[in-house]
């Protein structure tokens, strides 16, 4: 079964940690990675670049509705238009900084990882089951 | 708050836990109805926090505890059935309780008959402490949550169905006989042991982990009650050896300290004569069970490294014998500790070389810990580096990433 654990940090924290400390921090990143691999557990992961970087699509102007449509299919917004934003959520105060995407055999052994994950010193992580067949 | 009055507040929290307790398990004996119990008591506690202060103390708490926690708990039965059979057996057990409580000091003590209860087979192993902790301790579902690593209503919830479990799978409050009964402790110890170990893990404030004092108490309440128990007696002394050792586990800096690298004068003494006294008390019938073994083995730890004894050997012994009485691969690997430092890493490292193939060393730290560790000493370098990562990789603490770091770094120089 696949999760995800998706990393949550203040980035501006971050960014402000000195090169030693993030060399350490970076080793024990690619050591739980090994451990991950060790263990049969890891599929992937990376790092995410900065939000400022980022840009976020949205449907505005229009009205948030759920309707169905003659032909059977569903549709939720209607009238509005498309409209391209920096960053994702400007006023929170930590960004999904990365993830990793782990195969375990359930929930628990999923928290029993996030645990082992450093990014939990810095961050809140949330684990999310990912759904099979797609 | 200075010292002294901080011990009277835990002298007074310790006279309210001792009652706790008691009443909850004498209340639930007769019933088997511990979350009703567990109401019933927490209501009396409430009601007592109300009237004491005005009307002052009662001469005897715990009597007027179970008259207020018995009225509520015979109204709440009352309230639920109907039958007039009920009714008098209800009444039966009201003048039972009525006796009870008005004879000051002689509340039979059923705190143990309610850890068996909570250590029965039928109750799911992860869930003996918690409910043990909770129902002896009074310790809150959030408190205990945090410490099992779960959501707070997920372990409410556990608890409830393991509470409606133990009413309606019939299981009894009672000591279990001559026969069964060395198993059935195994169950009620290894419960108080696995609390000792969610507490251990806290390093937190002040040095002193709550968790682990709770443990430590429950297993003198289990000494206390089961008189000629020595495997209670080992499990206390060996929680004694460990807490003795707490604030030696740490650096100034905050990273883990092994115990070869432990400052001895931060070992506190007092909690070691404990100790060595329990664990002789454990032994006047020979060393048998697992508990009484590894309470042995911390004793020698303390001659060898407090006064210079070389102990490796009677180590090993009793690790041998430890490896055949559990069979258990965490034991294998502390044996070949022991054995290193006899016949030297090489031997240590062929006595663990079946462990390789063990699905469970993968994701378990000390594994990748001592050999990595074994590697280093044997001179093996890359080997040792890539166990030493793996570890790492596995820790949850900072305290332990920060030692490994500092070992890796050491070898990456060399």
């Amino acid at each position: 079964m696949k999760f995800m654990l998706m990393l949550y940090a203040d980035e501006k924290a971050g960014a402000a940690i000195p090169p030693d400390q993030m060399e350490k921090a970076m080793q024990s990143l690619f050591a739980y990675q090994d451990a991950l691999e060790k263990a049969g557990a890891f599929v992937m992961t990376s790092p995410l670049a900065r939000t400022r970087d980022a840009r976020t699509l949205r449907m505005e102007g229009g009205e948030v509705v759920a309707a169905q449509r003659p032909d059977g299919s569903y549709f939720v917004a209607e009238g509005g238009e498309l409209r391209v934003h920096e960053g994702p959520y400007a006023e929170t105060r930590e960004q999904l900084g990365g993830f990793y995407m782990i195969d375990v055999a359930d929930m628990d052994e999923a928290l029993a990882w996030a645990r082992r994950c450093p990014a939990a010193q810095w961050g809140p992580i949330e684990v999310r089951a990912m759904i099979s067949g797609y | 708050m200075d010292v002294r009055s901080n011990e009277a507040a835990r002298a007074a929290e310790h006279i309210a836990r001792e009652s706790y307790g008691r009443l909850v398990a004498f209340l639930a004996a007769r019933t088997r109805d511990v979350a009703g119990a567990e109401d019933a008591v927490a209501e009396a506690f409430a009601t007592a926090l109300r009237t004491w202060p005005v009307d002052g103390v009662p001469g005897n708490p715990d009597a007027w505890l179970l008259t207020v926690a018995r009225r509520r708990q015979t109204d709440a039965l009352r309230r639920r059935s109907t039958r007039k059979a009920s009714e008098e057996h209800l009444m039966m057990m009201a003048d039972e309780i009525e006796a009870a409580a008005s004879a000051p000091g002689d509340i039979p003590d059923r705190r143990l008959a309610l850890m068996f209860a909570c250590a029965h087979p039928a109750i799911e192993r992860g869930m003996r402490a918690p409910l043990i902790l909770q129902t002896v301790l009074g310790l809150s579902a959030i408190d205990i949550a945090a410490a099992f690593l779960v959501p707070a209503p997920t372990m409410g919830q556990r608890l409830v169905r393991a509470k409606t479990r133990i009413r309606d799978a019939g299981i009894p409050f009672r000591i279990p006989e001559n026969d069964e009964l060395p198993e059935r402790l195994d169950a009620v110890l290894d419960a108080v042991y696995a609390a000792y170990g969610k507490g251990w893990g806290e390093v937190e404030g002040d040095g002193t982990s709550a968790l682990a004092d709770e443990a430590i108490w429950l297993g003198r309440l289990v000494v206390s009650l089961l008189p000629d128990a020595p495997e209670a007696e080992g499990l206390l002394a060996l929680m004694l050896y460990t807490e003795s050792r707490r604030s030696a586990r740490r650096s100034p800096d905050g990273a883990y300290v092994p115990l070869e690298e432990q400052d001895t004068a931060l070992w506190d003494d007092r909690l070691i004569d404990l100790a060595e006294a329990q664990l002789q008390r454990a032994s006047r019938t020979g060393p048998s069970g697992r508990y009484q073994i590894e309470a042995a083995i911390q004793s020698a730890h303390v001659a060898r490294r407090r006064y210079g004894v070389h102990t490796w050997p009677a180590i090993l012994a009793l690790y041998n014998h430890l490896q055949r009485l559990t069979r258990s691969p965490v034991v294998a690997l502390n044996r070949a500790m022991a054995l290193a430092e006899i016949e030297g890493p090489e031997a240590a490292l062929t006595a663990i070389a079946p462990l390789a193939d063990d699905r469970r060393m993968a994701e378990y730290q000390p594994y990748w810990a001592a050999r990595g560790h074994l590697m280093a000493t044997a001179g093996r370098e890359s080997e040792a580096r890539q166990a030493l990562t793996v570890a790492l990789g596995l820790s949850t603490d900072n305290a332990v990433r920060q030692y490994l770091q500092r070992r890796l770094a050491v070898l990456h120089t060399d």
